[in-house]
Parts: structure tokens; sequence; C-alpha cells
């Protein structure tokens, strides 16, 4: 290939007139780009950036009390610490309490290891009225906690400014005083029940919204117009109502003495005074979230098999083949860019989905979304919000990796 | 062996989608084996919906379609052994080139290595050895066209069905792809029922031609007849150019008739569907039928004026006003050129009464 540049009829090389002519096209295009981009920028990629943040930030304790952990460096662990470990402690702690800024400090250390939030208060009142020099015996005459080299040990654990102890824990691991990951306690493990619970929801919740939704599709990509739109609308409809009343509708209907139960009553499948509960289990979070979900599963699909020649079928019986043959070797497989993202959409809202299983999973029900909520609101915990939070995120990303590598993301088509 | 003379026999067959109207009307008709037969008629007229039946998709509303003497009303289309090329070609995206071909195949549970044989041979068929792995996308137009044809055939089907499959073509491609197909079933011998609203593709490919308008046959025979003797006024128009002139019957008898026209001239005709004096007809005549300036004595001699001359390269087309007919249309070959064609001139039109047809009105 020769290297000649070309130009263009005034001399300047051809690609740099090309880049000239252009621009005036791709400024405007960027300025109205400019507006989502900045939108996405705020209210997408620096909450997220933010969480992920949050759920690795230990830094406020090492602000607190930067003395202390200074001395600890020294410390061997094996016996309680010297007297200017002590001393650095009161001249970190003293002016928190007196400012009245130590309440962080509780709850942050209280999470290490419980014990220290009474330990803490009880220091708090008693340590306006410590005398200068030989901290030590003050501090240990004040609470027990101070006599201990377990609590010196959590206090020094927390120092790193960077912890991933908020992941371990959504994992129903921990760090042992030694610093080992270990499984905490077999009757506090509920994360992980609360992990596979959610993939099981939203892994039959995609299933199911599959097997409804690929027949209704269908039937919406070869009905004439007229019918085809109304059927769209009955689709769409449950769409265009508010989440929040769909999902109290089925509270209406699914509770004890509401009309499902009551019919089951009468087709005589279950006595009157048993009726099966269908609500604040999994039981209504599947029924519910199906329902709701279920456009999501329709649209892809029927956008997809829209696009199929009628004929194709046509071909596939003409040519000898069953209409069952030809349904599964040329109709399904076409449509697998549909099943694709249908399923990737739902399983991704679904292992999110936080009103519904609120509303209608009681405890059995609730999923990992309700958890990261109650960290949020209750327990005040948000960096632990946050690593859940993060590792959903992870999660779902791993989804996508895999649907990448197994159906590829050029097969996907959402409309 | 004699070949079945009704290898596919249509009988009564009527057809309705709405029970309101009939898109196909009593039709009648028989197919030889080994012919290739073409349904040539204006959209809707009941062609497509024909085919459809044949092949199973539609069910007559009423009659019966006999294939090899066999009743084939109840039978599902993938148990006919039909095969069929449609108008978008129907390859399976999903599939490559052979893949496409080994479908018919393998629910036929041919064994690989047969198929691999067939395949072979229907792809040298239509000359796309080498394209086994590629896929449908891949393709040009004209190769996706011989796929699907190549695929109709790899079963060895008796009959196979092309519903317009050269529809999307250009024109030269079109052209070539139909002396393809005529060859291709003159090698195998296979029937072909052919599905065109393309006159010229049908006068081409043919062995006989259906014409089909308003539910009906209108005429079945070969491409010259339907040309040069068409049977009424609707194949005369939709076939080839045609020149009409409206009267009434003056005077009949079994060779020739009179017709006088609406401007009072009378001309000679050959009187193929008119029975008595004062019946209405339309004459058609086929414009390279009329001669300017015929040396020798024709039927009918009459002046008229050119209109219009459009110059079509290897003809010129004239439009002239003639007895009151101000769309006649005369083609004269570009070789002789000491004709006085200019615009507005007066020439001298002769033809015989042979040529010019009393057909029913219209």
């Amino acid at each position: 290939m020769s290297k000649e540049q070309i130009l263009s009829s005034d001399g300047v090389p051809l690609e740099v007139s090309l880049k000239k002519a252009e621009r005036r096209n791709k400024i405007r295009a960027l300025m109205l780009v400019g507006p989502l981009f900045l939108f996405l920028l705020i209210t997408y990629v620096f909450p997220i950036g933010d969480m992920l943040f949050r759920s690795v930030d230990d830094r406020m304790i090492t602000s607190k009390l930067p003395n202390t952990f200074a001395a600890l460096e020294q410390w061997d662990g094996k016996e309680l610490p010297d007297e200017e470990v002590y001393e650095a402690f009161y001249k970190d702690f003293y002016p928190l309490a007196i400012a009245k800024e130590a309440g962080k400090l509780y709850q942050r250390l209280n999470y290490e290891k419980s014990g220290f939030s009474s330990g803490l208060k009880k220091t708090n009142r008693k340590i306006k009225k410590f005398e200068k020099g030989n901290y030590k015996e003050q501090f240990m005459a004040t609470h027990k906690i101070w006599n201990k080299v377990e609590y010196w040990t959590a206090l020094k654990n927390t120092g790193p400014n960077w912890s991933y102890a908020k992941y371990l824990k959504g994992m129903d691991l921990k760090f042992d005083d030694q610093r080992n990951i270990v499984q905490v306690a077999e009757d506090r493990q509920i994360h992980k029940i609360l992990w596979l619970r959610t993939l099981n929801v939203a892994f039959w919740v995609t299933v199911f919204c599959f097997c409804l939704a690929y027949p209704i599709s269908h039937l919406l990509a070869t009905l004439p117009m007229k019918y085809s739109n109304l059927l769209m609308i009955c689709v769409l409809l449950p769409f265009w109502t508010s989440l929040l009343v769909r999902t109290s509708s089925w509270m209406v209907l699914l509770q004890q003495q509401g009309p499902i139960n009551d019919l089951i009553v009468w087709l005589g499948l279950a006595a009157n005074d048993n009726r099966p509960e269908l609500m604040y289990n999994v039981i209504g979070t599947f029924v519910a979230m199906t329902q709701i979900l279920l456009p999501f599963m329709v649209l892809p699909l029927y956008s997809v098999m829209k696009t199929i020649s009628p004929s194709l079928m046509r071909a596939g019986k003409s040519l000898g083949g069953t209409p069952l043959t030809a349904f599964i070797k040329i109709y399904f497989p076409l449509t697998m860019p549909g099943i694709g993202a249908g399923c990737l959409l739902v399983f991704i809202i679904s292992i999110g989905y936080y009103i519904t299983p609120a509303l209608v999973g009681g405890a059995s029900g609730s999923l990992i979304s309700n958890t990261i909520a109650y960290h949020m609101k209750s327990s005040l915990d948000w960096a632990f919000a946050s690593a859940l939070g993060t590792m959903l995120l992870v999660g779902v990303l791993a989804i996508y990796w895999v649907y990448n590598k197994l159906v590829g993301i050029d097969n996907i088509k959402l409309g | 062996m004699s070949k079945n003379k009704q290898f596919v026999k249509f009988d009564n067959v009527d057809k309705s989608y709405d029970g309101k109207i009939l898109v196909v009307k009593g039709l009648n008709l028989d197919i030889e084996e080994g012919e290739f037969v073409t349904m040539l008629g204006p959209s809707g007229s009941g062609k497509t919906t024909c085919l459809m039946m044949l092949a199973g998709f539609e069910t007559p509303t009423h009659g019966e379609i006999y294939l090899d003497n066999n009743v084939i009303s109840n039978i599902p289309p993938h148990k006919r052994g039909i095969g069929m090329v449609f108008q978008n070609y129907a390859l399976f995206p999903h599939m490559t080139v052979y893949e496409n071909l080994a479908f018919p195949l393998r629910v036929r549970k041919i064994p690989k290595d047969e198929a691999d044989k067939k395949i072979d041979k229907a792809l040298s068929m239509v000359s796309l050895q080498g394209f086994e792995a590629r896929m449908p996308m891949q393709l040009s137009g004209g190769q996706q066209q011989r796929v699907a044809v190549a695929r109709s055939l790899v079963f060895d089907p008796k009959l196979v069905l092309m519903d317009e499959p050269l529809g999307a073509l250009d024109k030269n491609l079109r052209e070539s792809m139909q002396y393809e197909i005529k060859h291709i079933h003159e090698s195998i011998g296979v029937t072909v029922v052919y599905v065109t609203h393309d006159q010229t593709e049908a006068l081409t490919m043919s062995n006989r031609i259906a014409v089909f308008n308003d539910g009906k046959v209108q005429q079945l025979s070969s491409p010259d007849d339907l040309y040069e003797k068409p049977v009424n006024s609707f194949v005369a128009e939709f076939i080839g150019e045609n020149n009409t002139f409206n009267g009434t019957v003056s005077d009949v008898s079994e060779s020739a008739c009179k017709v006088k026209l609406n401007n009072g001239t009378e001309i000679l005709a050959n009187p193929i569907s008119v029975k008595a004096k004062g019946d209405k007809t339309t004459v058609s005549l086929r414009p390279e039928r009329a001669l300017i300036n015929p040396e020798n004595k024709m039927d009918n001699n009459h002046k008229g004026k050119i209109k219009e001359v459009i110059y079509h390269g290897d003809h010129t087309r004239l439009r002239i006003d003639m007895l009151g007919n101000e769309q006649f249309i005369l083609k004269i070959p570009n070789s002789s050129s000491n004709l006085d064609i200019k615009l507005g001139n007066e020439i001298n039109i002769g033809w015989n009464a042979i040529d010019s047809r009393a057909l029913d009105p219209k």
C-alpha cells in the first residue's frame, strides 16, 4: 500500500479537511448527548461509585483515634498494652467525650466486638474525672473491657483504613481474633440463606415468566393487527398501573380470607378451617413477581417473534418437518435472542426486587434487597448495605458475563 | 411408463376466507406429470391461494384436490412431499446452506452419506458448490434464490411449487434465473407449478399457463396459444400488448364477421366469442400484426394519425389515433427508416381479419 497522502482540491490533507467538515456535526451531536451523559454521571456513576467506596471505607475510627493506633503499632498483641497506649487512648478519647462525639465510635467498635458499647459509655462518663498519669490503672478500674487482651486486639484490627470485612459478613464469614477468615456461628448464618433464596426466587420467576410469556408473545406476533393490539394492551395494562397498587391487589387476592382461598375451599381442595397460606411466604413472592415482571419477558420475545417470517415455519413443514420438528429446529432457535434478552432482564430485575417481597414475602419470602433496605433504614449500617449492594451488582455482572460467553451479547434483542 | 395426465387435479374447488367472498370459484385444473404449469394473474386473482391449497397451508372450502390420484385435502403439509420455493426464499437464517439443504433429508432420516450426495447434487444443479458453509445472510439475492430452489428439490419431490420466487430479484438476474429454473425442470423432469404475475416470466418458462382472474381460470393453454389465440378480452389484455376496438357485430359467418365500430366504420374480424348479429364485442389486435403502408391487399385498411413516437432501441412504438381509438399502438422494427414516421403524419395501416379477434365485450 502506498503511503502517499491524499489531498483534497485545496491541498489540505483529506483526513484533515474531513475532520474539519465533520466537526460542526460532532459538536452538535455532543451537545445533544451532553445532558443525558451528565444525568447518567450524576444519577448512576456517582451513586454507584459512592456505594463501592462506602462498602470498604473504614477510616472513621482511625481518624477519631489517631494517637491510639500510632501507639498500638508497637504492641505485640500478647499481653495487655503498655501505659503509653492507654495514655494515647486517653488523649484521643478525652476530647471526644467532652465534645460528645463518641457515639459513632461505640457503634463501630461494637460491630467489631460486642461489649465495647457499654464499656465505652461507662468510660465516657468517668473519663472527665481521670487524673494525670497512670492511665492504665484508671482505665482498668473503669471497665472490665480495658483489662482484656481481646478488646485491644479488636481495636487494633479496626486499624486499616480500607476493609473488606463487610463483604465477609455478607457471606456469613468474619475475621477471628487472629485475623483469620472463619464462618460465623451456624445459628447466625442468615445471609447465605438469603442469597440462595434470592437466586432461587429469581430463577423460578424467570422460568414462570418464560413459560407464560412464550405462548402469549407468539399469539401477539401472529394474530391479526386488531386483535393483537388489544392483547398487547392487556399485557401492558398492568405495566401502566402502579407497582404498589398491583402488589396490594395481590395481597387482597392472596390473603387467607381472599377470593383465591375462597375458590380453593369451594373447589374442595382445602378445608375451610385449614386454608392454605398463600401470602407472607415464598408462594406470594413467586406469584406476584411473576405477574409483575411478565411484560419484561413478553416485550423482547414479541419483538423477536414479530420479525420471524411465517413462511419459515411453512417452509419447514413443506420440507417434511412435523409441526413439532419445525418448531424445535426453526422457530425456537430463531427466538433465542428474545429468550436471552427476556430472561436476562427478568432475572436481573428480580434479584434486586424490593417492594413485592417486602409486602407479600413475609419472613420466609424476603430477599436480599429487603436486608439491604433494613440496613439502610433501621440498623444504619450503610457500609454493610453498600457491601451487599455491591455484591448484588457484581452478581449481575457475573451473570451478564456468563450469558455473553454462552449466548453472546450481540444475540440479544430488546425491542 | 405413461405419464399421468392428471397428476395434479383440482376438482371443482372453491375457497373462501371470510364466508362472504369466494377467492377461488369452481376451479377445475389438470396438470400433467412432468409439466411446467404457471398460474398467471393479477394480484388477488386467487392464484397464490390455489398454490397454498395444493401445498396444504389452506384447505379448500369445497371440492377436492388430487395428487397422483389421491385425495390430499386431509394430508398435512409435511406429509405431502411437495417441494416449495417461497416468495422471500424462506431460507432458515440460523442454518448454513448445507444445513438448510440437509433439513428435509434429516427429517426423512436419510443416512448422512446418502444425504451428502443428494446435497452435492442439488447444489451442483444450481451451480453453488462450495457454498455449503455459508450462512444465507452472506449470499446475494440470486444465490439465496438458488439455494431455495436446491432445497425444494433435494429430497426428490415429484411436485415443486414456486410462489413468485423471482419477485425480489432485479431484472437481469430474474431473466437468467428464469432460464436456469427452466433448464433444471427440463433436466430432472419434475412437475412444477409456478405462480407469477409477470407475464414474460410465464411465457418464457411454462409448458402451459393458466391465466387467473376473479377466482377462475380464464384460459389454460400453451404460451403461444395464449398470446396468439386469447379466448377472451381479459386474456388478450393481460398477456402482451393489445389494441382494442369496441363495436357491434353487423354480420357473422363461420370464419369471419363484420364489426361496426362506434364511429360507424366497419372492420372485418375473426369471430371467436360472438354468436349472432347485434352482439356487443371487443376486437383485439396485436400491435405487430398491423402493418404500415402494406404492399399487399389486406382485409382491413385504414388511415391513422401519429400522436406519439417512442423510441425503444430495437423498435419504435407509435401511438396512433385511428378509428376512434387514440391508444392504438404499433411497433415497427428500427431497420426500415424510409417510413414517414413523424408526429402528426397520416399513415396507412392494414391488417388481416384472422388476426383481429372479436371477443367478449369489455
